[in-house]
């Protein structure tokens, strides 16, 4: 099955404002009832270095780019060759701008073609390059001029009239300018009755949807160290969160953002932090603190390559073995990680209700694919789990804080409650919660903690399982590279083949009942993810009894796994 | 934030509590003649002298002989990770402004290992009291150098021929770092410490309680200290200009209020009228 789309690369330097072009283009696509998503690549420059903005319009909703890119629009072509392996073009790719584009696109793409945007903007008062680039997108890609001048007038409206029709007439220029370019034309375009009975589309980052999942599942306490590509959850909190009562506060380093989210839960507030591979390893320490004082708290994680600084702007799924591994003593907890964009609405509220519920930590694994990827999704609908932690009714002189119940979870008294006092703690500790170093008293405090995630039941939630439900091919894929995954196995079983595709969702604690009922029948397992050592195939090893042959297809980013790469292997292994 | 009407907290009423209301009964690990019992007992005093009921009380610490306080106490506790104690009550204090939130400390904790810590909790001046049992030593760890430690200090079993570097001083760091109330007291004089202490949880923002607390296992010269402290010869200053001269050339042995300030406590507001979850996802809205 191939996915009617079309992909566009909008390229610049020194400030161009391509990406600002690229979500207008992303959201009017979205007005003329396309779905879409845009990636963004910038080079290691603060501001006013080389950019790209790489969308992919689509009828229905997409989660990964295509093989190739349709079109490549430069404004020009400043350090443009540093994108080079990150925008591959075919023989019917187009290649559009100033002069001559680097060799890598030029001798790639099979048709060239010459537009000098900057010249043409400055044909019009106030004109600036990159809304001319838009407009030579929209005309390109065949965006109803419409649709584009609403998004001017979202976009510029507060800047005044005169900047909406500086950008408008820009906009129209490019339109003009293109007029004689080759068309990508494919996707139907909504009539203005349709538009108006659609359902309700956003235009949204994964982060900003981890954000909105947290405090749909009840976060009112965020504290936020900036760290790329996190930045953007905390970003969208601190505003949104004194609207709903809450608060979000600047910590000084992730050793005191970690701190602070646990002081605020334990005073009842249910907290969040968002953080990537480096502050994850800084808050390891404190993170056991919170599992061993039974302490709820959810930590997102937007992983990037690693290891060390790594690549900060790039994607990578290598923070698994350290989300997993990474607590020091036995500190069992809750890891899950989002599928999609849109997952990452879901999955980070229900973290926050199972972290809240059985009073651990929660690791939530995002990464910077889904993180800092706009994209055009049908409304999430709020799944309605808010957090409900269970608090001590009227504690009384034999009030026990980690008194050993059935769930293994105990009331927790906050404080400001009469007779519930007691002191949580790091050490060891009886279930009163009195240091103690006894063997009998350790025993059992980590029998309770461990209870109580085994014996919980996870239900559905723990995986998506798509396709053919007795296929003997299985992908088996974690977080975004189900993206991939996804659209690999739509593809093998639109040309007849039967594969099924198997998503975990939530990675610790493991689920091997559940697991082992999704893989019944199954002849071949492929696992996929973007770790270099493949950390998800030898975590499964390690803790699955899955005696079925296995492949790993360990990618290491940034480069996203394409679906092709996927059911190229899947059909030299079914071959073979 | 946390409903916090919706916890009970109506008990207490009127009844008046006293000093041994406030202690859990917990046998301490300190080892006898530790000036931290003389803290134990004049924090409690200190609460009996509020009339704080314990439930609104929450006493926060980090790791050492110092940080094991919370436990001896019968008010709420946390004996979180080594030099953290500060961010974990600022996230507590914050989304609960109803408690009084009481910090614990000791100077390895609060100023070496926390240390950055204490930088941003003096700027920040959530209203916290911070008090610091300085002995001058890792006494948990058995005897080491601290950043109190004098530079020549043999006895620390890491820098056996002494540290070689200037001490910290924690009270002109909390000053130039934007503390908005700094004093100093003995541990080995509880009544003495009592009145300050009151003005330190009384006092708006962050105030940083300095508290002469001698080791007498790893340096038993800290018994001089009794003999050796006075009472600060002038009152507390609010001009942090002269507070720092003063706290520049101050010995160490100064009792009593050195400064106070009249910064604004940061504390966000927290709304109770709260917005629709849809207003927000409306920006969303294609």
């Amino acid at each position: 099955m191939t996915v009617p789309s079309i992909s566009i690369t909008l390229t610049g330097s020194g400030g161009s404002g391509v990406m600002t072009a690229g979500n207008l283009l992303l959201e009017a696509a979205g007005r003329a009832g396309w779905f879409g998503m845009m990636t963004r690549s910038a080079g290691p420059q603060i501001r006013g270095g080389e950019a790209a903005a790489m969308l992919r319009l689509s009828s229905i909703p997409v989660l990964v780019h295509k093989e190739r890119y349709d079109i490549l629009l430069g404004i020009d072509w400043k350090n443009a060759d540093r994108f080079a392996s990150e925008i591959p073009l075919g023989s019917d790719s187009l290649v559009i701008g100033h002069g001559e584009p680097p060799a890598v696109f030029a001798d790639a793409a099979g048709q060239q073609f010459q537009l000098d945007l900057p010249a043409i903007a400055k044909t019009v008062p106030g004109g600036r390059a990159n809304m001319v680039a838009l407009g030579v997108a929209a005309a390109l890609v065949g965006l109803p001029v419409t649709a584009v001048s609403q998004v001017i007038d979202k976009a510029l409206g507060r800047k005044g009239e005169d900047a909406v029709s500086a950008g408008m007439a820009a906009v129209r220029a490019g339109m003009e300018a293109a007029k004689n370019l080759p068309r990508f034309d494919c996707l139907p375009v909504d009539s203005g009755a349709e538009a108006d009975q659609r359902e309700t589309r956003w235009n949204i980052s994964g982060n900003e949807a981890c954000g909105l999942g947290a405090v749909r599942g009840g976060i009112r306490f965020v504290a936020a160290y900036p760290i790329t590509p996190a930045t953007e959850v905390l970003e969208w909190l601190a505003p949104a969160l004194p609207k709903l009562g809450g608060a979000l506060v600047q910590a000084e380093d992730e050793l005191a953002s970690v701190t602070q989210i646990i002081g605020a839960s334990f005073g009842g507030t249910p907290s969040l932090t968002a953080t990537s591979g480096p502050g994850l390893a800084l808050m390891m320490e404190s993170i056991g603190l919170a599992v061993a004082s039974e302490t709820p708290i959810v930590v997102v994680d937007v992983m990037r390559g690693g290891p060390s600084t790594g690549i900060p702007t790039k994607s990578e799924q290598s923070d698994l073995n350290i989300a997993l591994y990474g607590l020091h003593g036995d500190a069992p907890h809750l890891v899950l990680g989002p599928l999609t964009i849109a997952d990452c609405v879901f999955t980070t509220q229900w973290s926050v209700v199972l972290a809240e519920k059985l009073q651990t930590a929660a690791i939530v694994l995002s990464d910077q694919a889904l993180g800092q990827t706009r994209s055009v999704i049908p409304r999430q609908l709020d799944s309605g789990l808010v957090a409900q932690r269970e608090v001590a009714k009227a504690p009384g002189a034999d009030y026990q804080r980690y008194a050993i119940t059935e769930s293994g979870v105990s009331p927790m008294s906050l404080p400001g409650q009469s007779g519930g006092q007691y002191c949580a703690d790091g050490l060891a500790h009886t279930v009163t919660g009195l240091p103690s170093s006894k063997a009998e008293d350790h025993h059992l405090q980590m029998d309770k903690r461990l209870h109580k995630l085994a014996q919980y039941d996870f239900g559905d939630h723990w995986a998506e399982i798509e396709g053919d439900a007795r296929a003997e091919t299985v992908v088996l894929t974690w977080g975004s590279s189900y993206g991939a995954a996804s659209e690999a196995v739509a593809g093998l079983r639109a040309e007849g083949k039967k594969v099924r595709l198997i998503a975990v969702r939530l990675l610790s604690p493991v689920q091997p009942q559940r697991l082992a009922e999704a893989l019944k029948g199954a002849a071949r397992v492929l696992v996929v993810e973007q770790s270099h050592s493949g950390q998800f195939y030898r975590y499964l090893r390690a803790q699955y009894d899955i005696n079925i042959p296995m492949r790993s297809m360990a990618v290491p980013g940034p480069l996203a796994i394409r679906p092709s790469d996927v059911s190229n292997l899947l059909n030299d292994w079914s071959g073979s | 934030m946390i409903a916090t009407t919706e916890i009970d907290t109506s008990a207490g009423g009127c009844q008046l509590f006293e000093a041994k209301d406030y202690k859990s009964g917990v046998k301490p690990v300190w080892c006898p003649g530790c000036g931290d019992y003389g803290v134990l007992l004049a924090l409690t005093k200190t609460l009996a002298e509020l009339q704080l009921s314990p439930e609104q009380v929450s006493v926060i610490s980090g790791i050492g002989c110092s940080s094991r306080i919370p436990a001896y106490l019968k008010t709420y506790g946390f004996h979180g990770v080594h030099g953290r104690a500060l961010p974990l009550a600022t996230g507590l204090k914050v989304s609960r402004p109803d408690q009084t939130v009481i910090v614990a400390s000791g100077d390895g904790d609060g100023f070496s290992i926390g240390g950055n810590h204490f930088l941003h909790a003096c700027r920040r001046n959530v209203n916290l009291t911070y008090i610091v049992m300085d002995n001058q030593l890792y006494g948990m760890t058995k005897g080491q150098a601290s950043p109190t430690s004098a530079p020549d200090w043999e006895k620390g079993k890491l820098t056996p021929g002494g540290t070689g570097i200037n001490p910290f001083h924690p009270l002109v760091i909390g000053l130039a770092s934007g503390a908005n109330f700094i004093a100093r007291v003995s541990g080995t004089d509880a009544n003495g410490a009592v009145p300050i202490l009151k003005e330190a949880i009384e006092h708006p923002g962050f105030s940083l309680v300095h508290i002469l607390s001698p080791c007498i296992t790893y340096n038993r010269e800290q018994l001089d200290w009794k003999k050796q402290v006075r009472k600060a010869p002038v009152e507390a200053t609010s001009d942090p200009a002269q507070a720092a001269r003063r706290l520049m050339t101050d010995d160490n042995l100064n009792l009593g209020v050195l400064y106070k300030g009249s910064r604004k406590p940061y504390q966000p507001a927290l709304k109770m009228q709260i917005d629709n979850l849809d207003l927000l996802e409306a920006q969303f809205s294609v």
